[in-house]
């Protein structure tokens, strides 16, 4: 690791994938997402890397196609809007086995919503980041050094299980300066990629990066296959932070920017005398359900704390499956919850008694 | 006995699906040849459309990417900045190309990326049925234009190479049709430019060839080719729209 420097969230995100060996980025300007392409245009050509300026989302997301068909490290990120113009790229790279790292710093919506931090596209990027039966490795970073560790985690897992990946973040992280250290170039793991475009070199049969089966059976084939990929992720590979959970009477949940108001609000309401801890999921695909699932047996309800009107809730629930209550508490876009405001979310539910 | 005919080795053995008469299998041919004459099947990389020719993965022995509808340039763009050592060629239908993917084609054309496009314009959607294509005709009857392409009403069609040859990143621009045994010649040396300018790194080469499409267009194979040199050719002219060599 590096000595600690202080660095702005989206400019860590664009160095961390430089370091970890992409060498890509294929982008259109949007805001709050702003600097990392603007990082990427400033590094890339002195590295002997790509910095493109598409004339679209749509476009740059299919240039990620092509540079992850031919198995090098690629990188797009956007904001909101220019995710849902990127989701029809997606779907084809999910249908393609392609790796790729996708930043989503997300931004109020609908539409063109608010320029100001978000989580509401937390649905978008957990249940339909494109059409069709497909997830996309999501994770969700809640500070500036767990910026840079996730990229390298994303780059590696997104090869090793041959699945897009994506950094959801919001404008508060983006924007947040900390200081981080950064893993040195040379700490990549190589995974296969005998998969890859490359020009058969009159060497072997040639290779085809598709995602088109007419044949019903064999679309399903390919389907199940993927599944079979996406149940060990889910054993593997999911993600979660416990804090103040051994002996928590109420369980926050929240992620990303708004885990550490919530971790703010614990520590008053635990100075106020009430029990209570967090549930941080960092991998909102795969969602953490067992965290959940454990923490009904010890808590007396949760409360799911978000930048939007309640969408992870829903995960929440599915794994709470109706034997504790939950309750959500959250903001729209630009509104960031207080810690007060929490901590009376949490009173309310039984714990100002 | 000496050889004087065969299939080129850059086209595999898998039967196409292409209707009788149609003229993709001629185009895939050239295509395939040019690969063999210019010995770069083991580096090149083809990209199938979606649209009739989707399959041409199948078909190309050279590695194959298939790409969303009309994204076919953003793909290569891709792949070429990836390994600009490679050849990168998109195969590309109307709809694909001058339609949906209009903006991927023009900004592909406009950076000068160094990739070559076939582009196969028979004047309809072949796949889907018969559809009015951007590139169908003034008055000409489809599927979605039952009456007739009334250009008040559905405007006009595209000009694909015209529009190209203003953009100063086009290296190379032709028109050409395989409507018969001299103008199939001519195509296959437009074919032939186009991938040798990419690999002199001359930029972008787009080739676009006038092509039949019997079926939709409810006509035979022969009264299909006539119908092209009656109606595209005098709409769609043949000719270099743009060589930046030539212009040296």
């Amino acid at each position: 690791m590096s000595e600690r420097v202080l660095v702005k969230g989206n400019e860590a995100l664009a160095e961390a994938a430089i370091r970890a060996g992409c060498r890509h980025f294929f982008g259109y300007p949007i805001t709050p997402q702003t600097e990392v392409a603007a990082y990427m245009a400033r590094k890339m050509p002195k590295i002997g890397g790509t910095y493109l300026q598409a004339e679209s989302e749509v476009a740059a997301i299919n240039m990620v196609y092509g540079a992850a068909a031919a198995g090098v490290r690629v990188m797009t990120s956007s904001s909101s809007p220019g995710i849902s113009l990127k989701s029809e790229g997606i779907s084809y790279l999910a249908g393609s086995d392609l790796p790729c790292l996708i930043i989503n710093v997300q931004r109020g919506g609908p539409g063109l919503g608010g320029i100001q931090p978000s989580q509401a596209d937390y649905w978008q990027a957990t249940r339909a980041p494109g059409h069709g039966d497909l997830h996309v490795l999501v994770y969700a970073p809640n500070n500036v050094q767990e910026m840079v560790n996730l990229v390298f985690q994303a780059y590696d897992k997104a090869e090793e299980y041959r699945v897009p990946a994506m950094i959801l973040a919001d404008g508060l992280l983006g924007q947040m300066m900390e200081p981080v250290s950064f893993p040195e170039e040379g700490e990549i793991k190589q995974h296969d990629k005998s998969w890859a475009v490359t020009g058969h070199k009159n060497q072997r049969k040639h290779n085809i990066v598709n995602s088109l089966y007419l044949k019903a059976d064999e679309l399903e084939q390919t389907v199940i296959e993927r599944f079979q990929r996406y149940a060990k992720i889910e054993a593997e590979e999911t993600m979660v932070e416990e804090y103040l959970m051994e002996d928590a009477e109420y369980a926050i949940v929240a992620f990303g920017a708004t885990s550490r108001i919530a971790k703010a609000a614990i520590q008053q309401l635990r100075e106020q005398g009430l029990k209570v801890g967090l549930i941080r999921p960092i991998t909102l695909w795969p969602f953490p359900k067992q965290a959940i699932i454990d923490a009904c047996d010890k808590v007396k309800g949760f409360l799911t704390v978000e930048m939007s009107m309640g969408q992870m809730v829903d995960d929440v629930r599915l794994a709470v499956n109706g034997r504790k209550p939950v309750e959500f508490f959250g903001h729209t876009g630009g509104i960031v919850p207080t810690p007060a405001e929490i901590v009376e979310a949490v009173k309310e539910m039984g714990g100002a008694k | 006995m000496a050889i004087v005919y065969q299939k080129p080795k850059a086209l595999s053995d898998d039967v196409l699906h292409y209707c009788p008469g149609c003229t993709h299998g001629v185009i895939h041919k050239l295509v395939a040849e040019v690969i063999d004459e210019l010995g770069i099947e083991g580096k090149t990389v083809g990209i199938a459309p979606v649209g009739c020719s989707v399959f041409a993965y199948n078909y190309f022995n050279c590695d194959m990417v298939e790409a969303a509808h009309g994204r076919a340039p953003a793909v290569a763009t891709g792949l070429k900045r990836s390994m600009p050592d490679n050849v990168i060629f998109t195969y590309q239908g109307d709809g694909d190309l001058a339609a949906i993917g209009t903006a991927e084609t023009v900004h592909s054309a406009t950076r000068g990326e160094n990739i070559t496009i076939i582009f196969v314009n028979n004047a309809i959607y072949g796949m889907t049925g018969g559809q009015m294509a951007p590139t169908t005709l003034p008055n000409q009857v489809t599927q979605t234009t039952p009456y007739g392409r009334d250009v008040a009403t559905a405007g006009y069609p595209v000009h694909v190479c015209e529009m190209l040859s203003t953009l100063d990143g086009v290296a190379y621009a032709e028109r050409v049709s395989v409507d018969s045994v001299p103008n199939i010649r001519k195509a296959k040396a437009a074919i032939k430019k186009a991938f040798q300018n990419q690999i002199d790194k001359k930029g972008f080469s787009i080739v676009e060839i006038l092509s039949s499409c019997p079926t939709n267009w409810g006509l035979s194979p022969v009264d299909a080719l006539q119908w092209l040199r009656d109606n595209m050719m005098p709409y769609y002219p043949l000719g270099v729209y743009k060589d930046k060599e030539a212009e040296k």
